[in-house]
């Protein structure tokens, strides 16, 4: 039964195919400060979607998501690094045998550590999303940060608080964007889905999901396990870019900044996630040189350090004052929508609902 | 161990358990009342802790009267947020704990800003870091002050809170907050003054706990907020003898784990969140089983 895709999906391809195209042009063609930029949009992207898919479509508000990229970060990151560097870096205390000799490829370690996310995700949503509310953002929460203090307190794996340096950069931003289109077009088919309106409908009233017959709990921990791998991915990536590892950069403080950008875009779109991560990416650039000290006509600004960081709280809170919506709430974008714009410039009632 | 170290520990371990239920009274005070996890909580502690330094160091004010200013602030603080955040809110219950979130990230990297992340010195009155000596046990003044103080603020507690119209009042709210109003209570200035109890605890504990761990920076009030917070659940989140006992065992067992087991030192926070999951998952009403008012998102 050989059916021919629809518009959307082959101009969909399309899209994927040149964004896939331009990353490997321009990988060789644009600076390294550019395509820093451009790599940690897109892991943004991904810790975003993956956010918006279980606190968005499920309704599950979960705190976890810095200790699972810590997961993945860190399994990338002994997986990749070459032996000698391993020794390099873990200075006070020998590298665990199991680890010591192993480098992998990029490919098979990114997975794994998107796998053992999941299998952590799951570990965490099992009992987690039994409860409701305040329950399950507080064991989120928890977990998250146990996760943490066991990197810092298994030095053996981890190299504890100093954390891993010279992570090879293998990874590139072809590689980014492969994994962007990937979480981006299979969240979306979830969403999109009969998994993805069971999802919604728990989301909205729970008991009256139950009653149609969708098994909350199964539903529930199904999109967090999903989330839970491409979260990982995402860290995996991330340590790839910094090139080093410590349990400092999975703090809170990076779950929040996953929320802020979450509420940004638009809890419920996915389009919205892609446009407010690329706002908050290019924001925490232009706001770097503000902290950093300089010189102004001859006078020696001091730099504001924390000056970022308390940028984004501001605005996060005014989001959640005044904006809740963000700036697509649930609108999603569609080639529907933008094909009409074209065709009649001014009607604007065919908007792309989701 | 000898009895003279156990009695230090003990010793040691009663003061920290009496600062973590001191601080945990805070937060079950408003989830009594609002059934808001104040997550904000441990950064009022630590402005208190870092106005009361600041008037020391730089304006040169006796530390008791830079410590009544400090109080004044984070009350007046805790009322901006309940006002302005924390109201509009109101109905919206994962909002609201974003906006709590948002308020404690905000007032860290404010005051990172203010004053850089660098630890500065407490200044606390002298007499407290002299040392009793009865026999071999040596008993830090410190601790002394922190039980004693804990001691009279839990007796003023109770008798406000079963004995005032407003306690009365905050009662009546946390068991059913329509028929309170339907009774004539203002809700929310009942919530307001929850707050101003609420942040007075935390700068009186902000003082203790600074006393007795003399630094401060923007992040001090993390780890104790985080404990005192667990203590809260553990005895039941909404009651305040739950928080009481709750705060107190933890802290207790905190120093009980570093005496006794000194390997597991390094892991005593991952324990605390440990008891944290178990509790929540196991007996989320804690150990005087508070049934807590289970509303939808």
């Amino acid at each position: 039964m050989f059916r021919l895709p629809t518009r959307s999906t082959m101009l969909s391809w399309g899209l994927a195919a040149v964004l896939l195209l331009l990353a490997y042009i321009g990988e060789s063609a644009l600076d390294d400060y550019v395509i820093r930029i451009l790599n940690m949009w897109g892991i943004y992207v991904i810790l975003v979607t993956s956010f918006d898919l279980v606190y968005g479509i499920t309704g599950q508000f979960s705190l976890a998501h810095a200790g699972l990229a810590a997961i993945g970060a860190y399994t990338v990151s002994l997986l990749t690094l070459p032996p000698d560097a391993k020794l390099m870096s873990f200075l006070l205390q020998a590298p665990h045998p199991l680890i010591s000799n192993a480098q992998w490829p990029l490919l098979p370690a990114l997975l794994l550590g998107g796998v053992l996310a999941a299998l952590v995700g799951f570990m965490i949503g099992a009992p987690a999303l039994r409860l409701h509310g305040d329950y399950l953002l507080i064991v989120t929460f928890g977990f998250s940060e146990i996760i943490r203090l066991f990197l810092i307190n298994i030095p053996s794996i981890t190299n504890g608080a100093m954390g891993l340096k010279g992570v090879p950069y293998l990874s590139g931003l072809r590689w980014t964007v492969a994994a962007v289109i990937l979480a981006v077009f299979l969240t979306n088919r979830l969403i999109t889905s009969s998994y993805g309106r069971a999802l919604k409908c728990v989301r909205e009233d729970e008991i009256a999901a139950e009653a149609v017959g969708v098994n909350l709990y199964r539903h529930k921990t199904l999109a967090f396990v999903f989330s839970s791998f491409f979260v990982g991915i995402a860290g995996g990536l991330f340590a790839e870019i910094l090139g080093t590892v410590d349990p400092n950069t999975f703090r809170p403080a990076l779950t929040y900044a996953v929320i802020t950008m979450a509420i940004l875009g638009g809890l419920k779109s996915l389009t919205g996630g892609v446009i407010a991560a690329g706002i908050y990416t290019v924001m925490s650039e232009l706001l770097r040189t503000v902290e950093a000290p300089r010189m102004i006509f001859s006078y020696n600004f001091p730099g504001l350090p924390g000056l970022r960081q308390l940028a984004f709280a501001v605005m996060l809170l005014v989001l959640i004052l005044f904006a809740q919506r963000g700036l697509m709430g649930s609108n999603e974008f569609s080639w529907d929508w933008l094909l009409s714009r074209f065709k009649r410039p001014g009607t604007k009632k065919e908007g792309g609902e989701a | 161990m000898d009895f003279e170290l156990f009695m230090q520990f003990l010793i040691n371990g009663i003061a920290l358990g009496s600062l973590y239920a001191l601080i945990a009274i805070g937060y079950t005070i408003i989830y009594g009342v609002v059934q808001l996890i104040n997550f904000a909580h441990g950064e009022f502690f630590m402005v208190a802790a870092f106005i009361t330094m600041w008037g020391v160091f730089r304006y040169q004010i006796p530390w008791y009267f830079s410590f009544a200013i400090a109080v004044v602030v984070v009350v007046g603080l805790g009322l901006l947020v309940d006002r302005g955040v924390y109201r509009p809110l109101r109905e919206q219950k994962t909002s609201s704990f974003i906006g709590a979130i948002s308020v404690s990230f905000l007032l860290q990297n404010l005051f990172v800003v203010l004053f850089t992340s660098r630890a500065k010195p407490f200044p606390h009155p002298e007499i407290l870091d002299q040392v009793l000596n009865y026999g071999t046990v040596a008993l830090p003044v410190v601790n002394i002050f922190i039980v004693a103080v804990s001691i009279i603020l839990f007796t003023l507690l109770f008798i406000l809170v079963l004995y005032t119209d407003v306690g009365r009042a905050m009662r009546a709210i946390s068991k059913d907050i329509e028929v309170a109003q339907l009774m004539g209570i203002n809700h929310n200035r009942i919530i307001a003054f929850a707050f101003i109890l609420s942040t007075t605890f935390a700068a009186v504990g902000a003082f203790m706990y600074c006393s007795k761990f003399p630094y401060v920076d923007p992040f001090t009030g993390v780890i104790p907020g985080l404990k005192a917070f667990i203590g809260a659940v553990m005895g039941g989140i909404g009651s305040i003898p739950g928080a009481m006992v709750g705060g107190f065992i933890l802290g207790m067992g905190e120093i009980m784990i570093v005496a006794f087991f000194p390997d597991l030192t390094a892991f005593r926070d991952i324990i605390a969140y440990i008891i944290l999951i178990l509790f929540l998952l196991f007996r989320p009403g804690g150990i005087f089983n508070v049934r807590m008012r289970e509303e939808k998102v």
